[in-house]
């Protein structure tokens, strides 16, 4: 067997194949193999290392070089300079947005330095689509301890002591559920995978499809062993397909090596696993209305209970859990509940993984212990804020949740830190927002989508979203009042009272949330009809600056409804009855006499 | 690979995988193993660096010693290459001259193991970024 001194690894996951990595990934082979290189350098496709934004990453091992933004182009270069003669090539590597230096080894970068990767373990560092790298990470050892070592009981309790919390928002321990399923009497039952990911910007449980499909594999099976299941159903939406492919290829390598399949490890236990495909409602992701799509019905919610662990799939026990829930389990078991206990807070254990976004530097996929502050996940990790402008608010939650604001910045994040604070958990989406940011229109951005998303079956929320999104419009247009943000709050608490499911329950919250943390900005757009940070069109005004403008008539010239007014070589103004805030004279001037206000 | 009908045979499996993806377990915590950078420039290969590096990563694995091998640029000991540099756990690091495959035999034996300096010692006339 050829023995490997370096090992080249490149991101494969859905963002760097975006920009190219799989031509990368081929051409450093071609050139590896090419130099002769081949018995020495191994090259590798992985999960997602979580730095999404500086893709195509390549990182080369054992000296940690962490290469960002690289071509196919790159290729040679760094096979000639760093795989031959040592020499890292500069300008690749990640350039610390504080000082501008070069960081050579992924271990001083101030992203990775604060997390700790428990659900994302495997992503970027094993190849998704050979199982032996996934074993030879203590892959499996986990459903084999359990068959022979532990009763179905032991390890409901091995997860009760663990606290693992469900990770797709809910929060709702994991072992009690599993518990709860395997109390229901059944001839048949179901575990099922929550992979439709609706929340807007989350993508934690696709990276981990794709970076590490053998550990949600693994964790179906423990849970169909705890629960007295034999099936197991991945709910995964169709838009998904490089998840689709390697949840595939290694559902098929675990049947062939008989770790899925009849009689499993020669323990008689039988389990086995097949795909559902959603079409990417965000409704469908609430586990009453993926069962019935799962079913073929109409993704539509109902009333709980009964609960699905009661009746589910076909009215039969279905033990619903997310993607990043199971992909906790197998280390849960390997490790102990003790070990997992030890990290995060009182109430929320383990570790939580976020999808960064918005105006902060890194943006990408970042896991840290529960308990981590606000700060140090957008200071530290995320590099701050960009362009050195000011922190305003972070957005956790997605549709269901709200906003935090500088006050918030040392709360622990927790699943009920958030909640006292007036977000939540979520899924993970984490959106930074800055000063050029306005609340009601981040407000409004939400509530466009859960309209958009409300499966209509329930009056409170296909009215009553709609009623929200309508009021939010008018404040934005200028034309609100104080009475309209006393109707936003009533009718948000009767929509939370009244929703059918979880979706009208929370999609609310963005509005209660903001209207909370940023009163004053609600109140400038009523009565000053202001919007401080310039982003609801209708409400700024355009004026010329006596003191730069030159009378070069550029603007009266470009205005489509002649509201400017002056002589050539005078000083112009803008008639504020007739602008229609086009905003054609800003972009004409060259003088940067013309400023909004 | 057939079936895997047992702990024991999964077990196996991840045995014969160890060597494989120990190197890339272990370059996640360099610190606390013995670290080797081989200078491997131009003036290095010349002089048979790759020779020694391939000896450094065979030998620390027939003697059961964790290690971390790495390849640099020239360290700008052209004068002396094959040069090498050695970080023991916790320790400053070392640099050795004119290390040929007999001298890699002497430093995996007598420094590494025992921490006994060997002949052909560098010394240290730069600062790395990072103690700046
Ligand atoms: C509107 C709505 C959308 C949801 N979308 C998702 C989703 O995309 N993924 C997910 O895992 N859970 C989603 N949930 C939560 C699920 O209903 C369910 O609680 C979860 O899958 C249970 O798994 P857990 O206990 O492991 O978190 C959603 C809930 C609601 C109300
Ligand atoms: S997809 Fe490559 S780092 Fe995330
Ligand atoms: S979709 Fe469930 S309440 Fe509207």
């Amino acid at each position: 067997m050829a023995k490997y001194k370096m090992h080249v690894l490149v991101c494969g996951g859905t963002g760097c194949h975006a920009s190219e990595s799989d031509t990368l990934l081929d051409n450093l082979k071609t050139i590896v193999a090419d130099k002769g290189l081949d018995n020495e350098v191994q090259v590798i496709a992985t999960g997602c290392f979580g730095f999404c934004e500086k893709g195509p990453i390549v990182k080369i091992m054992p000296d940690n070089t962490f290469y960002t933004q690289v071509s196919p182009a790159d290729a040679r270069e760094i096979v000639e300079e760093h795989l031959i003669k040592g020499r890292k090539v500069n300008r690749l590597l990640y350039v610390d947005p504080e000082n501008k230096e070069h960081i050579s080894d992924s271990k001083h970068m101030g992203f990775y330095k604060k997390q700790l990767r428990i659900a994302l373990r495997n992503c970027g560092f094993i190849d998704p689509e050979n199982i032996d790298e996934y074993i030879s990470r203590d892959g499996y050892e986990a459903l084999a301890k359990c068959l022979t070592e532990m009763t179905p009981q032991q390890v409901i309790e091995e997860m009760k002591k663990s606290g693992l919390r469900g990770r797709g928002g809910g929060g709702f321990s994991t072992g009690l559920k599993w518990e709860i399923t395997s109390k229901s009497v059944s001839d048949i039952k179901y575990v099922v995978c929550n992979a439709d990911e609706g929340d807007p910007g989350a993508f934690m449980d696709r990276s981990i499809l794709e970076g590490d499909p053998h550990s949600v594999i693994e964790a179906m099976a423990i849970c169909g062993y705890c629960i007295g299941a034999s099936y197991g159903l991945v709910y995964i939406r169709a838009e998904y397909p490089l998840a689709i492919d390697r949840l595939k290829t290694a559902i098929n390598q675990a049947r062939e090596y008989g770790l899925l399949g009849n009689d499993i490890l020669g323990t008689g236990f039988a389990f086995d696993i097949e795909l559902r495909y959603g079409a990417g409602a965000f409704v469908c992701g609430e586990e009453t209305a993926l069962i019935h799509s799962m079913e073929g019905l109409r993704g539509e919610p109902t009333v709980k209970p009964p609960f699905p662990s009661v009746s589910g799939y076909y009215e039969k026990p279905t033990n619903v859990n997310n993607v990043e829930t199971f992909a906790n389990v197998p280390v849960i078991i390997n490790k102990g509940a003790d070990w997992f206990a030890s990290i995060g807070t009182e109430k929320s254990k383990g570790t939580k993984v976020f999808a960064l976004a918005g105006k902060i530097n890194n943006v990408g996929l970042i896991e840290v212990p529960m308990g981590t502050t606000l700060r140090e996940v957008i200071y530290e990790i995320g590099g701050g804020i960009k362009d050195g402008k000011k922190f305003k608010a972070v957005q956790t939650g997605g549709p269901s949740g709200g906003c935090l604001t500088e006050k918030h910045l040392d709360t622990p994040i927790d699943y009920d830190n958030l909640l006292a604070s007036g977000s939540m958990m979520g899924s993970g989406g984490m959106i930074v927002m800055d000063e050029d940011d306005c609340m009601v229109s981040m407000a409004k951005f939400y509530l466009d989508f859960t309209v958009e998303e409300s499966c209509g079956k329930c009056s409170p929320c296909r009215i009553g979203n709609k009623r929200l999104y309508e009021i939010l419009d008018k404040i934005t247009q200028g034309k609100g009042t104080r009475d309209d943000i006393d109707s936003l709050r009533n009718l948000s608490y009767v929509i939370k009272d009244t929703a059918l499911c979880g979706l009208g329950q929370t999609s609310p919250n963005p509005v209660l949330s903001t209207i909370d943390n940023f009163w004053d900005e609600y109140i400038e757009h009523v009565t000053d009809k202001k919007c401080r940070s310039g982003q609801c069109k209708a409400l700024l005004q355009y004026y010329i600056d006596p003191e730069n403008c030159v009378g070069c008539t550029a603007c009266a010239r470009n205005c489509p409804v002649n509201a400017i007014s002056g002589e050539r070589k005078g000083i112009h103004v803008i008639d504020q009855a007739t602008c229609i805030k086009c905003g054609a004279c800003l972009e004409k001037c060259k003088f940067n006499a013309v400023f909004i206000k | 690979m057939g079936q895997v009908k047992s702990l024991a045979d999964l077990r196996k499996i991840k045995e014969e995988l160890q060597g494989k993806m120990s190197l890339r377990e272990k370059s996640n915590n360099p610190e606390s193993l013995v670290q080797v950078k081989v200078a491997m420039a131009t003036c290095g290969i010349a002089s048979g660096a790759k020779q020694v590096m391939d000896f450094f990563i065979e030998e620390f694995d027939k003697r059961n010693i964790q290690a971390v091998v790495t390849q640099t640029g020239c360290m700008g000991y052209c004068f002396a290459e094959p040069t090498v540099e050695v970080t023991l756990p916790g320790k400053e690091p070392v640099v050795f001259g004119y290390v040929d495959t007999r001298k890699a035999d002497d430093i995996i034996e007598k420094y590494v193991k025992n921490g006994e300096l060997v002949e052909g010692i560098i010394p240290v006339n730069y600062e790395t970024i990072e103690k700046k």
